[in-house]
């Protein structure tokens, strides 16, 4: 489903991904893991196609296309979604329209039938209740007043509703208490289907007790420096990531999954 | 984030839609000599057979005119006005006044519908009469059979001045002076036509009353009057729209708006404003200089405006509310858009007389492209208005790094039991909040026009639903090629 080949991206002149590879196929999950500053969001961020995020070499294939040659919104209907770190705040935009708004742009490009007010509103009735999200957080502007679990549970919802083919989630368990990270599992674990396929980006273990990968990615210094299962998570846990920082002038081949 | 100009060339490839409102209508017309002088208004008044003391009070508005001078203290800039160089009246050619719409000339009623105003019976919006304001004078007033059934009273004003002459003698200039100020005073002196409107005690209006004004010919200002009576305790909502060819030059608009409202009586004034704003290198464009105001008279009278700019390539608009009677109410909610280099400079003053009057203010301006928009506000509170309370929000949303929003607010309070506020934030539509949207699916111009109607909420739901739904794809398409 998704290929990355040697992918390097600079940030304002800075390397940061430097040939980095990494195959995810339908049905899978991936956790990537690493410490602060080695690039997991930076590749969460081309992936989507956020710009100021420039590719210097690589390609990136994703369902037969060539992913860096399409526009940020057409990722997003080609069914690859993120769930961001840091959902940003939309002063006056009602989620509930919003919502909308995303969904019926997303099914128009399917070539499905856009959803009116009233189906569309039965559709959130359904998929609100799993996530935990109440019905005044949706009257809401979308983000606006929202605390840092509301925002993660509401982009796990717009997930669910989207219904993406690659769903990345940027750090979704960070600033969540331990119910709130059960709720938010619960939702991910939902979305596990052997079409679809998730990539989950953390520094820490912890989700990975709820969210069990079938694979675990360390990366580090912008290269995929060890890969497993489930398993490296936990040695990581004990270990650290000390023992799988990559000496920096050394051009070692990452391993391939 | 050093990528923000490809956000820029990105939408303005997508954006693609221009002024549809720019076309030309072929009709013959009758136009006054060019220049402006006594025998300019003269002619004025004979075309429209005016009562002698109209005629004083015209020639007595040109005599201040030509003594005062132009304001300069605007945040706008422009070259000179050349006044003689420009007609000051001109009117489709008719045989006689129609009686009915199949006596209006096709041109004409294909023209409205054209801009989306049938006024064919049949046609029309169900529940709003138009009155169709073509360059000079008045073409049509719809539903007006209708209307007399309830007393209500709408028509041009040119025929108000001959079938109310007492009711225009009463209120014309009492709420705008002839020598009110620079525009407002060459309005008086030369003003062709506009709407009259006068709705009789205790009765609701039954539908709502809309104006449509279309400048036409070239080379022509277009000097409208309106004026509304409300009677006490009546009430009427009122909607006013306007477009304007594209052409090279530019041309003025000054028009003058005067509100009455007595004891318990409510006047809704709300407006569309889309007149030609000029190409993107700013050249042509009107230049929208107008005077309107609304007298409070009566005690808990209100009156609002509603305001949605986003033509004209310059905006110089203060509606006003002088809140006289005890109890009563001044709203006024704005959104202002520039484009290019469109420059506006708007806001409202509320004067406040009466005991415990109370005034609302909720102005949100948005600027993209290399646009000015300023917003200049009024609060003064006298002696007399004990209790008098006044709320003020300013927001200002900017769009790229090369337009700017100013907030210019003035509070006068003589009246220690009065209570003020005021509140102003300025905002961008940031990187981020466009990369959100975008990663959910929806195109860079739907997320501005999502994110700027977000903004604008607070105002729009104060305008009457259909128009609410046109202001808001009007708001969209003022905005298309200006991401930033």
């Amino acid at each position: 489903m998704l290929e990355i080949k040697n992918l390097h991206v600079t940030v304002d002149g800075k390397a940061i991904l430097k040939g980095l590879d990494l195959s995810v196929g339908a049905g899978e999950v991936h956790a990537i893991m690493g410490p602060n500053g080695s690039g997991k969001s930076t590749l969460a961020y081309v992936l989507a196609g956020r710009e100021g995020y420039e590719v210097t070499d690589g390609a990136v294939l994703y369902e037969g296309l060539n992913l860096l040659d399409l526009a940020p919104e057409e990722r997003a209907r080609e069914g690859i979604f993120l769930a961001f770190q840091y959902p940003v705040e939309i002063p006056g935009v009602g989620s509930n329209s919003f919502l909308k708004s995303a969904v019926n742009a997303v099914r128009k490009h399917r070539g499905l039938p856009e959803y009116d007010a009233m189906e569309f509103l039965k559709l959130i009735r359904e998929k609100r209740d799993l996530i935990g999200v109440g019905e005044d957080m949706l009257k809401r502007s979308l983000n606006v007043g929202f605390s840092g679990g509301e925002k993660k549970r509401a982009e796990v919802l717009q997930m669910t509703l989207l219904e993406p083919r690659l769903a990345i989630l940027d750090e979704t368990d960070s600033g969540l208490d331990i119910d709130a990270l059960k709720v938010v599992a619960k939702g991910i674990n939902a979305l596990r289907s052997p079409e679809r396929a998730i990539l989950m980006i953390t520094h820490y273990q912890r989700l990975l007790d709820y969210v069990v990968p079938d694979f675990v990615h360390v990366l580090s210094d912008g290269r995929i420096a060890a890969s497993g299962g489930k398993e490296l998570a936990l040695t990581l846990e004990q270990e650290g990531y000390v023992s799988h920082r990559r000496p920096a002038a050394e051009p070692a081949t990452a391993p391939r999954v | 984030m050093a990528s923000a100009p490809n956000t820029i060339e990105t939408v303005r490839a997508v954006a693609g839609d221009k002024y549809k409102y720019g076309f030309v209508t072929d009709i013959e017309t009758e136009t006054a000599p060019k220049g402006l002088n006594e025998d300019t208004i003269r002619f004025i008044s004979a075309k429209k057979s005016e009562p002698q003391w109209l005629l004083d009070w015209r020639l007595r508005a040109f005599r201040s005119w030509t003594q005062m001078e132009e304001p300069n203290w605007a945040k706008i800039g422009y070259p000179p006005i050349d006044y003689q160089d420009a007609y000051y009246y001109s009117a489709p050619k008719v045989k006689q006044t129609p009686k009915s719409l199949d006596e209006i000339d096709p041109e004409l009623l294909k023209t409205y519908e054209k801009l989306g105003i049938p006024l064919r019976e049949q046609e029309r919006l169900a529940g709003v009469a138009v009155d169709a304001v073509f360059d000079s004078v008045s073409v049509a007033t719809t539903f007006r059979k209708k209307l007399e059934e309830y007393g209500v009273i709408f028509c041009s004003i040119s025929d108000a001045v001959q079938k109310h002459p007492e009711l225009i003698r009463k209120y014309l200039g009492s709420v705008v002076p002839y020598a009110d100020n620079f525009f407002a005073t060459l309005n008086s002196a030369v003003f062709t036509d506009g709407s009259f409107a006068y709705i009789p005690e205790g009765v609701r209006c039954p539908m709502e009353l809309s104006t449509y004004f279309r400048i036409n010919a070239a080379q022509t200002g277009q000097f409208e009057r309106t004026l509304i009576i409300a009677e006490r305790g009546s009430y009427v909502s009122y909607l006013e729209g306007c477009t304007a060819p594209m052409r090279d030059e530019n041309q003025l608009h000054a028009a003058v708006v005067e509100l009455v409202a007595l004891d318990d009586a409510e006047i809704k004034y709300s407006t569309v404003q889309n007149w030609y704003p000029g190409d993107e290198n700013g050249k042509g464009g009107i230049y929208n200089f107008v005077t309107k105001r609304g007298a409070c008279r009566g005690r808990n009278s209100k009156i609002s405006w509603t305001q949605v700019e986003t033509g004209s390539a310059i905006t110089w608009k203060y509606p006003s509310c002088i809140l006289q009677g005890d109890n009563s109410v001044g709203k006024f909610y704005s959104i202002a858009i520039t484009n290019n280099r469109q420059q506006a400079d708007t806001g409202t003053k509320m004067i406040h007389i009466g005991k415990n009057t109370r005034s609302t203010i909720i102005s949100k301006g948005i600027s993209a492209g290399k646009a000015q928009n300023t917003y200049r506000g009024l609060v003064r509170i006298l002696p007399t208005a004990a209790q008098a309370r006044n709320h003020t929000q300013c927001d200002s949303l900017l769009i790229g790094d090369k337009c700017g929003a100013h907030t210019v607010p003035y509070i006068e309070s003589r009246n220690r039991s009065a209570r003020v506020e005021h509140e102003a934030t300025t905002s961008k539509i940031s990187e981020d909040q466009l990369f959100y949207c975008r990663q959910r699916g929806l195109s860079a111009e739907d997320a501005v026009s999502l994110i700027v109607n977000g903004f604008c909420k607070e105002v729009l739901q104060e305008l009457p639903m259909e128009f609410a739904v046109e202001a808001q794809k009007l708001v969209s398409i003022s905005l298309e090629g200006s991401v930033g």
